[in-house]
């Protein structure tokens, strides 16, 4: 932490822009978010209060199990899940499209084509997607018109729509962008001579792989993984069309409070929610120093 | 979407482009009625019945001109309650009264001032149908119309000269169904839920509203009989979650939808045959050529009412503009408007006026249609000889079991709806 009386006046003046984007439209939010969610509230108003009522509401019959796992886990267990395999197969197609136009597509023009087309889950909007999914997996969609004219299956699979499987595929489609973009700027900044210099010394294909680029991805691969997690872990809305509303997930039951003006009890699960994606962000940076690799 | 008028539809494009509008108009501060420029009227609401034809006949008639401000159902009471001078009207449910009253951020509308105020149908003023009492558990709007006065916080249990809302449009809701793909009559809500349909039935997530849906199905299955379906008690809640959660658990439900855009597209693709419904999403399917049935139950509907309220600190000339707009809102154009998409117009003999007699004979009366029944924006709805699903105006509106409704118990509601969907 820089002491701020020993920094130039001017250098100062320069960052005072941003600092002052920075307190009005995260600090000043956040910390609100922070204090309301240990206010009171009724029908129709909040109440300046300190109570950890919506805190205890949340985690109200967890830790007894009885009555089986309460919504709280459940929702963040499966949220979890969805942000582990959604990292997972982002990571390895981000990673090898990444590894394919930095390594194998030489020219500038063409990279830049390509990356245009990664782009295109991007050019309609997400209810138009997202609905543009039915004809396709619904049971008398193609994919199911397929099967069924080639005699894979005697019935229609209903589990390729309003599934996990459907909220998976839909999250990868949409976010190996994010993982792309970052992966490839770190390979584009690896010195191809150090390759050069592998492949001489004997290395094979998979050992320049292993030791030299993926060590020197890591930014990117950190950069793009915190991308990933924390979209899925606040994402409501491609898990509530995709899973058929059938699938829990934290955003909405943060959107349903906040539609009933339960306000302090959202704030609650806001800095809940908060806290979980920070952590594992946090975990995330230990595990890698960005800073020192940027 | 706009030109396919529905209600309460989330037009999201719409609702960022008006509320960029309604926000740069706030910022600059400035009332939104200047004395000396033509009136308009900043409009709170779905505005799902307020099409392009409205405005543009509104400006003509009156010369006052609307500027929307869209929301969702649940986003236009939060708005009340946290800006409620963004607005000068609003058009909200009912079913938010005994939450929007106590707040005292809406003004008691004064009846004197609305011309047509007599002939504002009973279903609203008495609960009564062409003189025969109807279904009133949750909140029926006769419950929560009178105000004690025009300042008040306390509903009054007697009329009185002052109200909540005035009313405008509401509706029988019930289950809509693809006869083709079902292949026989159905008659009963408890088919919802009915192993037949298993993976291939639907019910809305919005807690407030599928909450009396599942209430429906689960007296109709005979499981219990409630009270009043529109204010449970906690037992209640549960048992009626217990059977929906089996029911999930089991594979019953296909998706549940939360967007009118869902439902039609889970209808029209066949991905469901049977599930909650709301009017015009009927019509959105039909229009595509693909038979639906909004199917009229025996155990009835479950019904839906609303009406324009003021906020608080209206008064002067922005009241009175707001008070013309009410007038000639009842004036007869829009209620023939509003019944020709399938709902119902509050003042009934006024809508008669402006609508033609084959119409008023499919729309009001259930008589087979005489000509090619035509939506407001000229999209064929039903051909000749064809009748309107439940019929008359008696049969559908007389056979309304519940209404939406506010429950005391709203809060543990929310929480066992919230943990079905995650079950």
């Amino acid at each position: 932490m820089p002491n701020l009386f020993k920094i130039k006046p001017s250098v100062g003046l320069l960052s005072l822009p941003y600092s002052l984007v920075f307190i009005f439209f995260f600090f000043i939010p956040l910390s609100l978010t922070l204090i309301i969610s240990f206010w009171d509230y009724n029908e129709y108003s909040i109440i300046p209060d300190l109570i950890l009522e919506n805190y205890r509401y949340i985690f109200e019959n967890c830790f007894s199990f009885e009555n089986g796992m309460c919504v709280t886990f459940k929702t963040y267990l499966s949220t979890f899940a969805f942000c582990l395999i959604t990292w997972f197969f982002t990571l390895i197609i981000g990673f090898f499209v990444a590894y394919f136009l930095s390594f194998y597509v030489n020219s500038l023009t063409w990279q830049i084509a390509l990356f245009l087309i990664c782009t295109i889950p991007f050019w309609t909007s997400n209810v138009i997607r997202m609905i543009s999914w039915i004809p396709l997996l619904g049971r008398n969609g193609l994919v199911n018109d397929f099967f069924l004219s080639t005699g894979l299956t005697s019935t229609p699979q209903e589990w390729l729509l309003y599934s996990a499987f459907s909220v998976v595929l839909a999250f990868v489609h949409l976010y190996t962008l994010f993982m792309i973009v970052p992966i490839f700027n770190s390979m584009m900044r690896i010195d191809k001579s150090i390759i050069e210099a592998a492949y001489d010394s004997g290395a094979n294909g998979f050992q320049v792989l292993w030791n030299i680029i993926i060590p020197l991805c890591k930014p990117g691969i950190v950069i793009g993984s915190i991308f990933v997690i924390t979209v899925v872990m606040g994402d409501f809305i491609t898990i509530g069309i995709m899973g058929g509303q059938q699938i829990p997930s934290i955003g909405k039951i943060i959107y349903v409070e906040m539609s009933y003006l339960q306000l302090p009890a959202a704030a609650a699960n806001a800095v809940i929610l908060l806290f979980l994606t920070l952590l594992i962000i946090w975990i995330m940076t230990k595990m890698i120093d960005i800073r020192k690799e940027l | 979407m706009k030109k396919n008028i529905t209600r309460r539809n989330m037009l999201k494009t719409t609702t960022a482009a008006v509320g960029a509008v309604a926000g740069a108009g706030l910022l600059k501060g400035f009332p939104a009625i200047h004395a000396a420029d033509a009136p308009v009227i900043r409009y709170l609401g779905t505005a799902v019945n307020m099409g392009d034809a409205v405005q543009k006949r509104l400006f003509d008639d009156t010369g006052i001109k609307v500027k929307f401000i869209v929301k969702t159902t649940d986003e236009v009471v939060k708005t009340i309650f946290t800006q409620p001078n963004s607005f000068d009207i609003v058009d909200s449910e009912y079913f938010s009264m005994p939450k929007l009253v106590p707040s005292g951020n809406l003004l008691g509308m004064d009846t004197k001032r609305i011309k047509e105020w007599d002939n504002v149908t009973s279903a609203f003023t008495k609960g009564e149908v062409a003189g025969k009492k109807i279904g009133d558990q949750g909140t029926a709007p006769k419950k929560v119309m009178y105000l004690k006065g025009s300042d008040s916080k306390e509903f009054a249990s007697e009329p009185t000269q002052y109200v909540t809302l005035i009313p405008t449009v509401y509706n029988a809701d019930t289950l809509g169904i693809r006869p083709d793909l079902i292949k026989r009559p159905i008659n009963t809500w408890a088919e919802l839920l009915n192993p037949e349909f298993k993976g291939k039935a639907s019910i809305l997530n919005i807690p407030s509203i599928g909450i009396m849906d599942a209430a429906m199905v689960v007296e109709s299955m005979g499981e219990y009989k409630y009270p009043d379906k529109g204010n449970m008690t906690k037992k209640e809640i549960d048992l009626t979650m217990k059977i929906f959660t089996e029911a999930k658990k089991a594979g019953q439900f296909r998706a549940f939808w939360s967007d009118f855009n869902e439902s039609v597209n889970l209808m029209a693709s066949g991905e469901v045959v049977i599930q909650s419904m709301w009017s015009p999403a009927i019509t959105a399917v039909r229009t595509k050529g693909i038979p639906c049935v909004y199917q009229p139950l025996k155990e009835g509907y479950r019904a839906w009412a609303a009406g324009f309220g003021l906020p608080a600190t209206s008064k002067g000339r922005q009241a009175d503009i707001c008070y013309e707009f009410i007038n000639w809102y009842l004036s007869g154009w829009v209620g023939a408007y509003l019944n020709r998409q399938g709902y119902y117009s509050a003042v009934i003999p006024t809508a008669k006026k402006y609508m033609e007699a084959y119409e008023w004979d499919y729309w009001m009366l259930g008589k087979p249609a005489t000509a090619d029944i035509m939506s407001p924006e000229g999209k064929k709805l039903a051909s000749k000889g064809e009748i309107r699903d439940g019929g008359s105006y008696e049969a559908r509106m007389g056979s309304v079991e519940c209404w939406n409704a506010t429950m005391d118990e709203n809060k543990y509601m929310v929480r066992k709806w919230n943990e079905m969907v995650a079950s």
